[in-house]
Protein backbone atom coordinates (compact mmCIF):
# COMPACT_ATOMS: atom_id res chain seq x y z
CA UNK A 1 0.00 0.00 0.00
CA UNK A 2 1.78 3.33 -0.74
CA UNK A 3 1.62 6.69 1.39
CA UNK A 4 0.14 8.38 -1.19
CA UNK A 5 -3.79 7.60 -2.60
CA UNK A 6 -2.63 9.53 -5.49
CA UNK A 7 0.49 11.05 -6.61
CA UNK A 8 0.81 13.04 -9.91
CA UNK A 9 3.98 13.89 -11.70
CA UNK A 10 4.50 16.32 -14.26
CA UNK A 11 1.51 15.99 -15.82
CA UNK A 12 1.36 17.73 -19.09
CA UNK A 13 -1.90 17.72 -21.29
CA UNK A 14 -2.32 19.48 -24.53
CA UNK A 15 -5.29 20.06 -27.04
CA UNK A 16 -4.44 20.92 -30.64
CA UNK A 17 -1.49 22.99 -29.56
CA UNK A 18 -3.08 24.50 -26.40
CA UNK A 19 -1.96 23.72 -23.05
CA UNK A 20 -4.67 22.15 -20.40
CA UNK A 21 -2.14 21.48 -17.85
CA UNK A 22 1.37 21.96 -17.53
CA UNK A 23 3.84 20.11 -15.39
CA UNK A 24 1.29 19.38 -12.92
CA UNK A 25 2.52 17.84 -9.37
CA UNK A 26 1.01 16.95 -6.05
CA UNK A 27 -0.05 14.24 -3.94
CA UNK A 28 -2.72 13.29 -1.66
CA UNK A 29 -2.38 11.69 1.85
CA UNK A 30 -5.20 8.75 2.66
CA UNK A 31 -7.89 10.12 4.64
CA UNK A 32 -8.43 13.75 3.23
CA UNK A 33 -10.44 15.90 1.87
CA UNK A 34 -8.97 18.48 -0.63
CA UNK A 35 -10.68 21.10 -2.59
CA UNK A 36 -9.11 21.07 -6.64
CA UNK A 37 -10.03 25.29 -7.01
CA UNK A 38 -9.96 26.78 -10.22
CA UNK A 39 -11.66 29.12 -12.54
CA UNK A 40 -13.95 28.16 -15.39
CA UNK A 41 -10.92 26.44 -18.15
CA UNK A 42 -7.90 26.04 -15.30
CA UNK A 43 -7.58 22.76 -16.16
CA UNK A 44 -9.74 20.77 -13.43
CA UNK A 45 -12.23 18.64 -15.64
CA UNK A 46 -8.60 17.41 -17.59
CA UNK A 47 -7.02 16.43 -14.47
CA UNK A 48 -10.00 14.87 -13.15
CA UNK A 49 -10.57 12.88 -16.43
CA UNK A 50 -6.86 11.75 -16.86
CA UNK A 51 -6.77 10.60 -13.02
CA UNK A 52 -9.69 8.44 -14.15
CA UNK A 53 -8.29 7.72 -17.32
CA UNK A 54 -10.91 8.79 -19.77
CA UNK A 55 -7.76 11.04 -21.64
CA UNK A 56 -3.99 10.52 -21.43
CA UNK A 57 -1.43 12.85 -20.80
CA UNK A 58 1.18 13.50 -22.94
CA UNK A 59 3.62 13.85 -20.60
CA UNK A 60 3.90 12.94 -16.83
CA UNK A 61 2.22 9.72 -14.65
CA UNK A 62 -0.87 9.43 -11.97
CA UNK A 63 -0.20 6.62 -10.04
CA UNK A 64 -3.34 5.68 -7.62
CA UNK A 65 -2.42 3.56 -4.50
CA UNK A 66 1.18 2.95 -6.43
CA UNK A 67 -0.89 1.74 -9.32
CA UNK A 68 -0.82 3.27 -13.23
CA UNK A 69 -4.58 3.69 -14.04
CA UNK A 70 -6.34 0.95 -15.52
CA UNK A 71 -8.76 -1.75 -14.77
CA UNK A 72 -7.08 -2.48 -11.52
CA UNK A 73 -7.40 1.52 -10.40
CA UNK A 74 -11.51 1.65 -11.33
CA UNK A 75 -12.14 -0.26 -8.33
CA UNK A 76 -10.37 1.98 -6.26
CA UNK A 77 -12.08 5.12 -8.19
CA UNK A 78 -15.68 6.43 -7.37
CA UNK A 79 -16.03 9.13 -10.09
CA UNK A 80 -18.76 11.43 -10.10
CA UNK A 81 -18.80 13.51 -13.51
CA UNK A 82 -19.61 17.21 -14.17
CA UNK A 83 -22.32 16.49 -16.51
CA UNK A 84 -25.32 13.78 -15.42
CA UNK A 85 -24.67 10.59 -16.24
CA UNK A 86 -27.81 8.82 -15.39
CA UNK A 87 -30.17 7.50 -18.02
CA UNK A 88 -33.52 9.21 -17.49
CA UNK A 89 -35.25 6.37 -18.29
CA UNK A 90 -34.24 4.54 -15.51
CA UNK A 91 -35.84 4.54 -11.99
CA UNK A 92 -33.85 5.00 -8.96
CA UNK A 93 -34.59 1.02 -8.03
CA UNK A 94 -32.83 0.30 -11.19
CA UNK A 95 -29.82 2.23 -10.94
CA UNK A 96 -28.92 1.41 -7.90
CA UNK A 97 -29.09 -2.62 -9.45
CA UNK A 98 -26.85 -1.19 -12.11
CA UNK A 99 -24.30 -0.17 -10.01
CA UNK A 100 -24.73 -3.14 -7.66
CA UNK A 101 -23.72 -5.14 -11.03
CA UNK A 102 -20.84 -2.93 -11.73
CA UNK A 103 -19.19 -2.48 -8.71
CA UNK A 104 -18.85 -4.85 -5.67
CA UNK A 105 -18.16 -2.58 -3.29
CA UNK A 106 -21.72 -0.52 -3.75
CA UNK A 107 -23.85 -0.42 -0.83
CA UNK A 108 -27.39 -0.89 -2.12
CA UNK A 109 -29.17 -0.47 0.99
CA UNK A 110 -26.80 2.76 2.37
CA UNK A 111 -28.24 4.20 -1.22
CA UNK A 112 -31.76 3.12 -0.77
CA UNK A 113 -32.10 4.37 2.71
CA UNK A 114 -30.16 8.10 1.43
CA UNK A 115 -32.81 7.94 -1.22
CA UNK A 116 -35.81 7.17 1.22
CA UNK A 117 -34.74 9.70 3.39
CA UNK A 118 -35.12 12.42 1.26
CA UNK A 119 -38.74 11.63 0.36
CA UNK A 120 -37.91 10.56 -3.09
CA UNK A 121 -39.85 7.50 -4.97
CA UNK A 122 -37.58 4.40 -5.37
CA UNK A 123 -39.99 3.69 -8.88
CA UNK A 124 -39.64 6.91 -10.02
CA UNK A 125 -38.23 7.69 -13.69
CA UNK A 126 -35.00 9.13 -12.95
CA UNK A 127 -35.88 12.19 -15.74
CA UNK A 128 -39.61 13.04 -13.73
CA UNK A 129 -36.60 14.21 -10.50
CA UNK A 130 -36.42 17.76 -10.31
CA UNK A 131 -32.33 18.87 -10.98
CA UNK A 132 -31.47 19.37 -7.88
CA UNK A 133 -32.89 15.99 -6.99
CA UNK A 134 -31.29 14.28 -9.83
CA UNK A 135 -28.01 15.32 -8.93
CA UNK A 136 -28.37 14.26 -5.42
CA UNK A 137 -29.18 10.69 -6.39
CA UNK A 138 -26.18 10.58 -8.50
CA UNK A 139 -24.20 11.58 -5.65
CA UNK A 140 -25.62 9.03 -3.76
CA UNK A 141 -24.64 6.57 -5.88
CA UNK A 142 -20.97 8.08 -5.97
CA UNK A 143 -20.77 8.25 -2.23
CA UNK A 144 -22.30 4.73 -1.49
CA UNK A 145 -19.39 3.10 -2.95
CA UNK A 146 -16.38 2.34 -0.53
CA UNK A 147 -14.09 3.28 -2.44
CA UNK A 148 -10.30 4.97 -2.01
CA UNK A 149 -10.70 7.85 -3.96
CA UNK A 150 -13.74 9.85 -4.98
CA UNK A 151 -13.13 12.43 -7.58
CA UNK A 152 -16.50 14.91 -7.18
CA UNK A 153 -16.26 17.43 -10.75
CA UNK A 154 -18.33 20.36 -9.48
CA UNK A 155 -20.75 18.03 -7.38
CA UNK A 156 -22.77 21.26 -6.22
CA UNK A 157 -22.47 22.79 -9.38
CA UNK A 158 -26.37 23.80 -10.22
CA UNK A 159 -28.33 23.10 -6.86
CA UNK A 160 -29.79 25.65 -4.49
CA UNK A 161 -27.69 26.31 -1.15
CA UNK A 162 -30.04 23.73 0.86
CA UNK A 163 -29.22 21.33 -1.76
CA UNK A 164 -25.39 22.26 -1.37
CA UNK A 165 -25.66 21.63 2.58
CA UNK A 166 -27.36 18.01 1.91
CA UNK A 167 -24.59 17.46 -0.99
CA UNK A 168 -21.70 18.49 1.56
CA UNK A 169 -23.48 16.69 4.50
CA UNK A 170 -23.51 13.26 2.75
CA UNK A 171 -19.83 13.80 1.34
CA UNK A 172 -18.92 14.10 5.03
CA UNK A 173 -21.01 11.52 6.44
CA UNK A 174 -19.97 8.67 3.66
CA UNK A 175 -16.53 8.56 3.30
CA UNK A 176 -14.65 6.12 5.27
CA UNK A 177 -12.06 7.36 7.23
CA UNK A 178 -9.18 5.89 5.09
CA UNK A 179 -10.31 7.17 1.83
CA UNK A 180 -9.64 10.66 -0.06
CA UNK A 181 -12.39 13.16 -1.82
CA UNK A 182 -10.96 15.39 -4.23
CA UNK A 183 -13.31 18.45 -4.72
CA UNK A 184 -13.02 20.63 -7.68
CA UNK A 185 -15.52 23.63 -7.78
CA UNK A 186 -15.13 27.45 -8.07
CA UNK A 187 -18.37 27.31 -5.29
CA UNK A 188 -15.43 27.69 -2.46
CA UNK A 189 -17.17 29.46 0.16
CA UNK A 190 -19.80 26.55 0.38
CA UNK A 191 -17.05 23.47 0.61
CA UNK A 192 -14.25 25.58 2.29
CA UNK A 193 -15.42 24.87 6.22
CA UNK A 194 -15.33 20.96 5.02
CA UNK A 195 -11.71 20.79 2.91
CA UNK A 196 -8.39 19.57 4.86
CA UNK A 197 -6.41 21.13 2.20
CA UNK A 198 -6.44 23.18 -1.28
CA UNK A 199 -4.54 22.90 -4.61
CA UNK A 200 -5.64 25.95 -6.10
CA UNK A 201 -4.91 25.55 -10.29
CA UNK A 202 -5.05 28.67 -12.81
CA UNK A 203 -3.85 28.42 -16.41
CA UNK A 204 -3.15 24.51 -16.42
CA UNK A 205 -0.97 25.19 -13.33
CA UNK A 206 -0.58 24.72 -9.29
CA UNK A 207 -0.35 27.77 -7.98
CA UNK A 208 -1.13 26.70 -4.27
CA UNK A 209 -1.46 23.07 -2.66
CA UNK A 210 -1.68 23.95 1.53
CA UNK A 211 -3.82 22.90 4.59
CA UNK A 212 -6.79 24.50 4.34
CA UNK A 213 -6.15 26.00 8.07
CA UNK A 214 -2.81 27.00 7.10
CA UNK A 215 -3.55 29.24 4.63
CA UNK A 216 -6.53 30.61 6.68
CA UNK A 217 -3.96 31.69 9.41
CA UNK A 218 -1.16 32.88 7.36
CA UNK A 219 -3.30 35.29 5.36
CA UNK A 220 -5.91 35.83 7.99
CA UNK A 221 -8.80 35.07 5.19
CA UNK A 222 -10.82 32.60 4.35
CA UNK A 223 -10.14 30.34 1.45
CA UNK A 224 -12.92 32.11 -0.63
CA UNK A 225 -11.37 35.68 0.35
CA UNK A 226 -7.52 34.74 -0.96
CA UNK A 227 -9.13 32.89 -3.87
CA UNK A 228 -10.97 35.83 -5.35
CA UNK A 229 -7.70 37.94 -4.67
CA UNK A 230 -5.39 35.41 -6.30
CA UNK A 231 -7.95 34.73 -9.29
CA UNK A 232 -8.92 38.46 -9.87
CA UNK A 233 -10.08 39.34 -13.16
CA UNK B 1 -24.76 23.38 20.20
CA UNK B 2 -25.12 25.66 17.31
CA UNK B 3 -22.04 26.50 15.54
CA UNK B 4 -21.10 29.91 13.99
CA UNK B 5 -17.63 30.35 11.73
CA UNK B 6 -16.04 33.32 10.73
CA UNK B 7 -14.07 33.51 7.79
CA UNK B 8 -10.47 34.25 7.74
CA UNK B 9 -9.47 32.31 11.01
CA UNK B 10 -8.78 28.56 11.44
CA UNK B 11 -11.55 26.62 11.90
CA UNK B 12 -10.21 24.70 14.51
CA UNK B 13 -9.17 26.94 16.41
CA UNK B 14 -12.90 28.15 16.29
CA UNK B 15 -14.02 24.94 17.65
CA UNK B 16 -11.70 24.95 20.53
CA UNK B 17 -13.35 28.30 21.28
CA UNK B 18 -16.34 27.07 20.99
CA UNK B 19 -16.43 24.06 23.12
CA UNK B 20 -14.69 26.04 25.75
CA UNK B 21 -17.40 28.78 25.44
CA UNK B 22 -19.78 26.19 26.54
CA UNK B 23 -18.46 24.60 28.72
CA UNK B 24 -17.49 27.50 30.89
CA UNK B 25 -21.26 28.92 30.24
CA UNK B 26 -22.53 25.23 31.72
CA UNK B 27 -24.12 24.09 28.20
CA UNK B 28 -21.76 21.44 28.34
CA UNK B 29 -21.78 20.08 31.91
CA UNK B 30 -18.69 18.51 33.64
CA UNK B 31 -18.41 14.92 32.85
CA UNK B 32 -20.94 15.16 30.02
CA UNK B 33 -20.27 12.46 27.13
CA UNK B 34 -19.49 14.14 23.45
CA UNK B 35 -20.91 12.39 20.56
CA UNK B 36 -18.72 11.05 18.43
CA UNK B 37 -16.24 13.05 16.03
CA UNK B 38 -18.03 11.76 13.27
CA UNK B 39 -21.50 13.16 14.24
CA UNK B 40 -19.95 16.46 15.87
CA UNK B 41 -18.23 17.08 12.47
CA UNK B 42 -21.27 16.88 10.80
CA UNK B 43 -23.37 18.90 13.02
CA UNK B 44 -21.07 21.35 12.81
CA UNK B 45 -20.79 20.96 8.89
CA UNK B 46 -16.98 20.45 9.39
CA UNK B 47 -14.58 18.28 8.00
CA UNK B 48 -13.94 15.61 10.78
CA UNK B 49 -9.95 15.87 10.56
CA UNK B 50 -10.50 19.30 11.33
CA UNK B 51 -13.54 18.10 14.58
CA UNK B 52 -10.12 15.77 15.53
CA UNK B 53 -7.90 18.15 15.39
CA UNK B 54 -9.44 20.48 18.10
CA UNK B 55 -10.80 17.79 20.02
CA UNK B 56 -6.80 16.44 20.43
CA UNK B 57 -6.27 20.05 21.44
CA UNK B 58 -8.81 20.19 23.91
CA UNK B 59 -7.61 16.96 25.36
CA UNK B 60 -4.11 18.39 25.46
CA UNK B 61 -5.41 21.15 27.57
CA UNK B 62 -7.33 18.75 30.09
CA UNK B 63 -10.42 20.27 29.16
CA UNK B 64 -11.80 17.09 27.30
CA UNK B 65 -10.67 13.43 28.32
CA UNK B 66 -10.96 10.28 26.39
CA UNK B 67 -11.28 6.96 27.61
CA UNK B 68 -10.21 4.42 25.18
CA UNK B 69 -13.76 2.22 25.01
CA UNK B 70 -16.15 4.53 26.12
CA UNK B 71 -15.61 7.86 24.31
CA UNK B 72 -14.84 11.35 25.17
CA UNK B 73 -15.72 13.59 28.13
CA UNK B 74 -15.93 16.83 29.44
CA UNK B 75 -13.70 17.44 32.55
CA UNK B 76 -14.93 16.46 35.71
CA UNK B 77 -12.66 19.12 37.36
CA UNK B 78 -14.80 21.99 37.96
CA UNK B 79 -11.63 23.85 39.36
CA UNK B 80 -10.16 23.50 35.78
CA UNK B 81 -13.87 24.64 34.61
CA UNK B 82 -13.74 27.62 37.06
CA UNK B 83 -10.33 28.54 36.07
CA UNK B 84 -10.86 28.82 32.33
CA UNK B 85 -13.75 30.91 33.55
CA UNK B 86 -12.00 33.41 35.28
CA UNK B 87 -9.44 33.55 32.44
CA UNK B 88 -11.84 34.04 30.16
CA UNK B 89 -13.94 36.57 32.37
CA UNK B 90 -10.03 38.35 32.69
CA UNK B 91 -9.65 38.48 29.11
CA UNK B 92 -13.53 40.21 28.01
CA UNK B 93 -12.62 42.85 30.93
CA UNK B 94 -9.61 43.43 29.66
CA UNK B 95 -10.37 44.10 25.93
CA UNK B 96 -14.19 46.05 26.95
CA UNK B 97 -11.25 48.63 29.46
CA UNK B 98 -8.60 48.85 26.88
CA UNK B 99 -12.08 49.99 24.58
CA UNK B 100 -13.25 52.34 27.03
CA UNK B 101 -9.52 53.90 27.43
CA UNK B 102 -9.33 54.80 24.25
CA UNK B 103 -13.07 56.03 24.31
CA UNK B 104 -11.22 58.61 27.08
CA UNK B 105 -12.77 56.81 30.47
CA UNK B 106 -10.40 55.90 33.52
CA UNK B 107 -11.13 52.32 34.75
CA UNK B 108 -13.10 54.41 37.74
CA UNK B 109 -15.65 55.69 35.36
CA UNK B 110 -15.70 52.50 33.07
CA UNK B 111 -16.61 50.42 36.57
CA UNK B 112 -19.21 53.19 37.76
CA UNK B 113 -20.70 52.74 33.80
CA UNK B 114 -21.05 49.14 34.54
CA UNK B 115 -22.26 49.29 37.96
CA UNK B 116 -25.04 51.90 36.88
CA UNK B 117 -26.01 50.53 33.83
CA UNK B 118 -29.13 48.27 34.61
CA UNK B 119 -30.47 51.65 36.04
CA UNK B 120 -29.69 54.05 32.99
CA UNK B 121 -31.57 51.91 30.94
CA UNK B 122 -34.56 52.11 33.19
CA UNK B 123 -34.39 56.24 33.08
CA UNK B 124 -34.22 55.93 28.67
Amino acid sequence: MSEYILDCGGITKRFDGVTALNNVSFRLRRGKIVGLLGPNGSGKTTLIKIINKLLVPDEGAVYIDGIEPGAETKSLISYLPDREFVNGRMSVTELIGLFSDFYADFRADTARAMVGNLGIDLKAKLKTLSKGNREKVQLIMIMSRRAKLYLLDEPIGGVDPAARDYIINSIITNYSPDATVLISTHLIADVEKILDEVIFIREGSVLLHENADSLREREGKSVDAVFREVFRC
Amino acid sequence: MTWTFLSGKPIYAQIIEQITHSVISGGLPAGAKLPSVRDMAREAGVNPNTMQRALSELEREGLVYSQRTSGRFITESEDLISALKEKTAREKTGSFLREMLLLGYTAGQAADLILNYGKAEKNE
